[in-house]
């Protein structure tokens, strides 16, 4: 977890250097975690935000710039910024010039009709076209698949998004912004801890609050429980992918102990009303401790068997390598994150590189592998599992971890806060601007899957079109974190 | 072979025997309303509550549209309200879902004697999510799963619309989707029927009100089970749909 917050005046610089800035940092090695427009007071005028992590750090810096002139796109240089610089566009129709791939992103109200979506066309008489979506096979959210191939062999993967836009930024401005954890929790529902802990610090950031020690160990915890969960829930679907029953039956049924566990301390299999701005709504007491040791033992125990027995089949092994490959440069040059970054050799983990409460105190391993592929995906998810499973057996030790939430203080004004949470899938973020009265005037929520779509469609190009389940499984991104 | 015979000791047997029996300890589930009186003009739960689910004179909590985070319960000065662990909620029409002080029982499901001739023996349903969290569609994804094993009584979802009889309907009903619902609904042979999961499909839930959502579809077709939660509970489904098919359990195994 890390937070940044800062006067707005003492970040806004003029829209030349901001840009420069960005260019030079990213030249240097620096990580693009975003970009981002927000109405500014001039009406013609729009902000444009930008969010870089060096060095330990995160570096904020905003600019006016205006809107009819647009912008000198960024991606063609850094294509890290595609999606970034696409967003600005569809949400403010401020146009970054020369921008390879203006594509829509989530066709907001207004916006044009999603059946007027012009694909890219692979041409020549033995290509064709394989339509998937927007409802798929399974109990799962929507979206659309273009695939162009030749023959079985995939050369390109069109995702069109965006059935799922509930116009949630806008629902969270339109309310009192002390009291947004029900609808934060629910932007993407198998994220709902990392997206209320990164909408709690960004808050608490703002009124200079800070939680009890006990309190964020307590938010460390629910955390690590929905990574085990979700992997658990990933791997399982893995499993049944490539026709493997007793690791699906079997990760299911765990999944299933992860969730009652998270059951058994805050009423809700998902973690919900856990947290809330000022601390954690949910404790572990005397009684509470034996069980939850109980569950983490037993979930330490049989997973060891599970994991085994997957690691060992050859059948699935065979399945999974050297299949959906993207190569650490891809990853870099995308700005992928989270664990699908880290399969591909990128390690990228704030829990690890913006270390704070309570990761400074209790510090994470983050886990790395360089194949980048289906398998590489597989054996991250199952050993990010046993470390949470490590970190949570420390955690409950500390001293007190009884529910404790502070009051907020008063919201600083014309300030501008961000918080990065590391979810399961990668790093969520939330960041709160207030206006002169201390009113939240923009909320922007960015969700992992954002960025890594394209990671799953880059490495499905030269794959065959039997392997999209799997790779899309193994990449597990969200529909609904994108579309908001 | 011999890993393979450690992961079948270690699984041991999952399913739940008694789906409608089955303790769920620490679950936040149906809300009851005391007779105690409230304080003087006192609104607390009214304004704590983050989807208007609370009306009050008398105090009345519609769970269609409750997501279940207890601030009602904790901003009340009387211990009014309160939650048990029951996930008995659903119900087969809409009026029914209100939680209201003389009332301790959870809404029936009343058996539909035409459903239960058409799909007391098997039942599928294809699920669309227009909208939804991924939170609906996990717990509808782990009714298949070992613990909760609904196919046991010929209930399992289907891939694809034209072998399907159920349509289970998650999340608020954004715009962008109002095109694939229709021709999703239409691709469904009759007799058909719509079930509705979770306070956003009930109601539009935390999402009520806003621009990008298009519930028409709802009053076109109205749904013949509600199964609230945010998310609901699997049993909460289970329960519903057995009752609603008048499926009796099968002899303990």
């Amino acid at each position: 977890m890390a937070t940044a917050v800062h006067a707005l005046d003492s970040i806004t610089v003029p829209f030349r250097e901001l840009m420069d800035h960005l260019r030079a940092r990213l030249s240097s090695g620096a990580r693009l975690v975003s970009l981002f427009g927000s109405p500014a007071a001039e009406p013609r005028e729009l902000m444009l935000t930008t969010v870089v992590e060096q060095d330990g750090a995160l570096i904020c810096e905003r600019a006016a710039l205006a809107r009819e002139r647009g912008f000198h796109a960024l991606t063609p240089d850094f294509p890290c910024a595609h999606i970034f610089e696409r967003e600005i566009f569809e949400s403010f129709g401020v146009r970054p010039h020369d921008h390879p791939w203006l594509k829509p992103v989530r066709y907001p109200v207004g916006s044009l009709a999603m059946r007027d979506y012009a694909f890219w066309k692979l041409e020549g008489k033995e290509v064709h076209e394989v339509a998937v979506g927007p409802i798929h096979a399974g109990v799962i959210e929507p979206g659309h698949f273009r695939f162009m191939c030749l023959g079985e062999t995939v050369h390109h993967l069109e995702i069109q998004l965006g059935y799922q836009h509930r116009a949630a930024e806008g629902l969270l401005l339109r309310r009192n912004v002390r009291a947004l954890t029900p609808l934060v929790e629910t932007i993407c529902g198998d994220s709902s801890v990392a997206h209320a802990w990164a909408y709690c610090a960004a808050l608490e950031a703002l009124c200079s609050t800070i939680p009890t020690v006990g309190a964020q160990v307590l938010r460390g915890m629910a955390l690590e429980l929905e990574r085990v969960a979700m992997h658990l829930a990933g791997l399982a679907g893995l499993c049944t992918d490539v026709a493997f029953l007793q690791g699906a039956a079997t990760y299911g049924r765990l999944r299933t102990t992860a969730i009652n566990t998270s059951l058994l301390i805050c009423g809700s299999r998902f973690g919900r009303t856990w947290l809330r701005p000022g601390g954690s709504r949910a404790g572990i007491s005397a009684e509470l401790r034996q069980p939850v040791q109980a569950n983490l033992a037993l979930l330490e125990r049989d997973l060891a068997i599970i994991n085994a027995h997957v690691c060992d089949a050859m059948g699935v092994r065979a399945r999974l390598a050297a299949v959906g490959v993207l190569t650490t440069a891809q990853a870099l040059e995308l700005g992928l994150v989270g664990m699908a970054a880290r399969a591909s050799g990128v390690d990228v983990d704030v829990r690890t590189s913006l270390r704070s409460a309570p990761h400074d105190a209790l510090p994470v391993t983050s886990t790395l592998e360089s194949s980048g592929d289906c398998w590489a995906r597989a054996l991250v998810r199952i050993r990010e599992v046993d470390e949470s499973l490590r970190w949570l057996k420390a955690a409950i030790e500390t001293e007190t971890l009884l529910p404790s939430v502070i009051p907020l203080g008063a919201v600083a004004p014309r300030t501008l806060s961000i918080a990065l949470v590391e979810g399961w899938r990668g790093e969520v973020m939330h960041a709160i601007e207030t206006g002169d009265d201390g009113n939240a005037v923009h909320y922007r929520v960015q969700d992992p899957s954002l960025r890594n779509w394209m990671g799953l469609a880059l490495s499905m190009r030269g794959n065959d079109i039997s392997d999209f389940p799997i790779c899309n499984k193994s990449f597990d991104l969200s529909y609904c974190g994108n579309d908001l | 072979m011999f890993s393979a015979l450690r992961v079948l000791g270690s699984q041991g047997r999952q399913y739940i025997v008694d789906v409608r029996q089955a303790q769920l300890n620490g679950f936040r589930g149906r809300p009851v309303i005391t007779q105690r009186p409230c304080a003087p003009d006192c609104n607390a739960c009214v304004a704590s509550c983050p989807t208007a689910a609370i009306t009050q004179a008398p105090l009345a909590l519609d769970l269609g549209r409750c997501v279940f985070c207890g601030e009602c319960a904790l901003a009340c000065p009387e211990g009014k309200i309160g939650f048990t662990t029951d996930y008995r909620m659903a119900s087969g029409r809409r009026d029914t879902l209100v939680v209201r002080e003389a009332h301790a029982e959870p809404p029936a499901v009343d058996v539909s004697a035409a459903l239960k001739k058409l799909f007391g023996r098997s039942l599928k349903m294809r699920s669309v999510s227009t909208g939804g969290c991924n939170a609906c569609e996990l717990e509808l994804n782990a009714l298949g799963n070992v613990n909760f094993d609904l196919g046991r009584y010929g209930i399992e979802f289907v891939a694809s619309p034209r072998h399907a009889d159920a349509l289970v309907l998650s999340g608020p009903l954004t715009r962008n989707m109002g095109e694939a619902l229709d021709l999703c609904y239409a691709g469904m042979p009759e007799p058909r029927f719509v079930i509705s999961v979770g306070a956003c499909a009930i109601s539009g839930g935390l999402y009520d009100g806003s621009p990008a959502l298009e519930r028409e579809f709802l009053s076109r077709f109205t749904p013949s089970l509600y199964v609230p939660g945010c998310p609901p509970h699997p049993l909460t489904f289970v329960n519903g749909i057995l009752d609603l098919l008048g499926i009796a359990l099968p002899a303990r195994g």
